[in-house]
């Protein structure tokens, strides 16, 4: 509200000289032409033949060139399920770890923001050192399933023996930051053990290998743009449902939920684009049966030199959907995003 | 009692889930990975081997036969060159003992000096690799995109926000467009590059032959092929900044800078003694977000000219990929290792130097 407000009545506050509102329009139409004519370029290219691409540039269609379906026919017609199956891969793995991401994030964003953690840093370090274990001998060979449930067994019995002794605790804070600084981690740092345990876990070149590390990429940039979301709510209504009795997920459900809208809406976006995009993971995570969008069209460079057309028809595809879905939430990625960044 | 229980136990509930995913996911495999980049892995007859090293992966990309690829070849050092070092080198050093003079702590005082000696050093390798003579290595390659481009992306995104945000025709079509590019896949956008910069069947062709350089290659020159790489980064993400410091700048109130109208303030003056310092919280964020994302570029260089000519765009990522594909994977690790220090570095860095003053928050 606040920003539609100020956006009006600052078209009072000044008014531009017609130089200024000239040079305002050449700026802005000439990086709109700048956005623009590659797209436009995809377009021609994917309704070229070979013998148009390679002989140099022509431009536009029944002008300087007959137009030919050739590229099309040959990536929905011949490949078909070729083309099919990466598309229903992306799509499947994108939504569903945006989802995901989104969940988790929105819950954790909440409950940061809303409850106090004090977890004990000796308690933290005694589960990061099972777990550390269980990787070694999980290395040497020991079956991960035992592993894992001899270090959780050993890291109670820790916690119950010595756990009382540690005073000195994390708090909300501490724990934001270790989960937002996540996203600092360079995807390539992580990929070859992720790799390794799929691997173990015969999991490889599924789509629930990628889901699931797609929304742990992803869910740092939940947790951060949500719980500043969130904090911008106020708490009144969530205190005087808490007094009628409703339950701490009631309250997450019917009340701040529907008030959090255009945060969710912005993050799913954003986190939405950032696995339909994903290229490096995928690389590693799949080859045949799980392939996504990204990994064909980098597949199109054959060798026989790059295909263009059926490149470019693969691009236009891939990007139609999102590109639908920002012009439909546009409004509410500004507003989401902003929130996060003026609370940092 | 089971639904009381379930309510107290709500607190745990909301956040353990993701605490648990990323430990799964971020702890877990780096202290694997501390691992892998202390071995040399070996296939052997019947399947593969690790060999624990020490810290020879290390070496080899700092000492060894690896040193120009990661570090670059550094020029001599020319009067320039020591010049432009010394400047750097005093202004940490004044950096360093304003800490002493502060002295908050022992701690505080450690840290700055730890990022003093880091930041001297990463600056000196940079001015000696990027000299005439040098040639940069990926380390210092992948920080000319990443600090270039934020540079470029956030004065453009600057510029376009404001115009936008200005009483103009078409408001809502200039938003659409300009957030485009940031819904595209990099592989995409690096394909669609690679035909638009091909200079003798791309569109600028005729243009090129026109000013006679159609015979010219930027994929042979590296800085050609560099620009070539960071303008498609630019092309992506100019719109994230835009469209994030419009929505700041919708939401600014108007009084200020009515007053400053109603004192007399040309419309320069007002943007930078009232409307630029406000953005200044949202803009410590976006240069934040970018630094993180930025370092981990690969999808351009490794499409749009495969790291060449030589390794003259390959970025730490690009790397370490690289070494992967060739089963160098303690190499691999090394590389990723090198690039989880820098960011890690720049970022606390940026956060505690920058970022906490102009935001106020962490």
């Amino acid at each position: 509200m606040r920003m539609r407000r100020g956006g009006r009545s600052r078209r009072s506050a000044q008014a531009m000289t017609p130089a200024g509102a000239l040079l305002t329009y050449l700026v802005l139409g000439g990086w709109a032409l700048i956005v623009l004519f590659p797209l436009f370029w995809i377009l021609t290219t994917s309704f070229k033949l070979p013998v148009h691409v390679y002989d140099g540039p022509v431009f536009i269609p029944y002008v300087d060139f007959t137009p030919s379906g050739h590229a099309w026919r040959y990536i929905f017609v011949d490949l078909a399920n070729d083309t099919l199956r990466p598309y229903m891969n992306t799509v499947v793995v994108a939504l569903t770890s945006s989802v995901l991401a989104l969940a988790l994030g929105t819950a954790a964003g909440y409950g940061l923001l809303r409850f106090r953690y004090e977890p004990r840093l000796g308690v933290v370090g005694l589960f990061l050192s099972a777990m550390a274990l269980a990787a070694a001998v999980i290395s040497l060979g020991v079956p991960w399933q035992i592993a894992l449930v001899a270090a959780l067994a050993l890291f109670v019995l820790a916690r119950q023996s010595i756990g009382r002794r540690f005073v000195r605790a994390v708090g909300n804070d501490d724990i934001s930051f270790w989960m937002i600084s996540q996203r600092i981690l360079p995807p390539v740092a992580v990929v070859i053990p992720i790799y390794v345990m799929f691997q173990r876990f015969g999991l490889l070149d599924t789509r629930l290998a990628v889901i699931i590390t797609y929304t742990a990429i992803n869910l740092p940039i939940a947790v951060w743009l949500m719980r500043d979301y969130f904090r911008n709510i106020s708490v009144e209504l969530e205190e005087s449902a808490a007094i009628d009795g409703a339950s701490p997920y009631r309250i997450f459900r019917s009340i701040v939920l529907p008030l959090a809208t255009p945060g969710l809406a912005a993050t799913f976006l954003l986190v939405l684009v950032f696995s339909w995009n994903e290229y490096l993971l995928a690389l590693f995570l799949t080859s045949a049966n799980a392939q996504t969008l990204p990994l064909l069209i980098a597949a199109q460079n054959a060798t026989r030199g790059p295909q263009w057309w059926y490149m470019s028809v693969l691009i236009l595809i891939m990007i139609t959907p999102v590109i639908l879905m920002a012009i439909a939430l546009e409004r509410y990625i500004a507003k989401g995003l902003l929130v996060g960044a003026l609370k940092g | 009692m089971p639904a009381a229980w379930i309510d107290r136990q709500a607190k745990s509930l909301f956040l353990f889930p993701a605490v648990l995913l990323l430990v799964a996911f971020s702890i877990f495999p780096l202290l694997v990975s501390v691992y892998l980049s202390l071995v040399r892995f070996q296939l052997v007859p019947g399947g593969f081997k690790f060999t624990f090293v020490g810290l020879a992966n290390y070496r080899k990309l700092i000492l060894g036969i690896e040193r120009e690829h990661f570090l670059g070849l550094p020029a001599d050092p020319t009067p320039l060159i020591w010049a432009l070092g010394g400047i750097v080198a005093t202004v940490l050093l004044v950096f360093t003992l304003r800490g002493v003079a502060r002295a908050g702590s022992l701690g505080g005082l450690v840290s700055r000096a730890a990022f003093a000696l880091i930041a001297v050093t990463l600056a000196w390798l940079s001015i000696r690799t990027l000299a005439a003579n040098g040639r940069p290595g990926t380390l210092v390659t992948t920080m000319v995109y990443v600090f270039g481009g934020i540079t470029v992306q956030y004065w453009l995104g600057l510029l376009l926000a404001y115009l936008t945000s200005q009483h103009i025709l078409g408001r809502r079509f200039f938003r659409i467009v300009f957030l485009l590019p940031m819904m595209i896949t990099p592989v995409g956008i690096a394909y669609t590059f690679r035909i638009l910069a091909d200079l003798g069947k791309g569109p600028f062709a005729p243009l090129w032959r026109m000013l006679g350089l159609a015979e010219v290659s930027w994929a042979g020159d590296p800085w050609g092929a560099r620009i070539v790489v960071m303008i498609g980064d630019v092309w992506q993400w100019t719109p994230f900044m835009f469209i994030v410091m419009l929505a700041a700048l919708e939401a600014q109130p108007l009084e200020l800078l009515e007053a400053a109208m109603v004192d007399g303030a040309s419309r320069w003056q007002t943007f930078w003694r009232v409307t630029w310092p406000q953005l200044l919280p949202v803009t410590s964020t976006l240069i934040l977000i970018r630094m993180i994302e930025g370092f981990k570029i690969i999808d351009l260089p490794n499409v749009l000219t495969n790291g060449g000519p030589g390794t003259a765009t390959e970025s730490l990522t690009l790397h370490a990929f690289i070494a992967w594909r060739t089963l160098d994977i303690g190499g691999s690790a090394a590389v990723a290792y090198a690039l989880l220090f820098l960011v890690t570095f720049s970022a606390l860095s940026y956060i505690s130097l920058v970022h906490r003053r102009l935001a106020g928050v962490v």
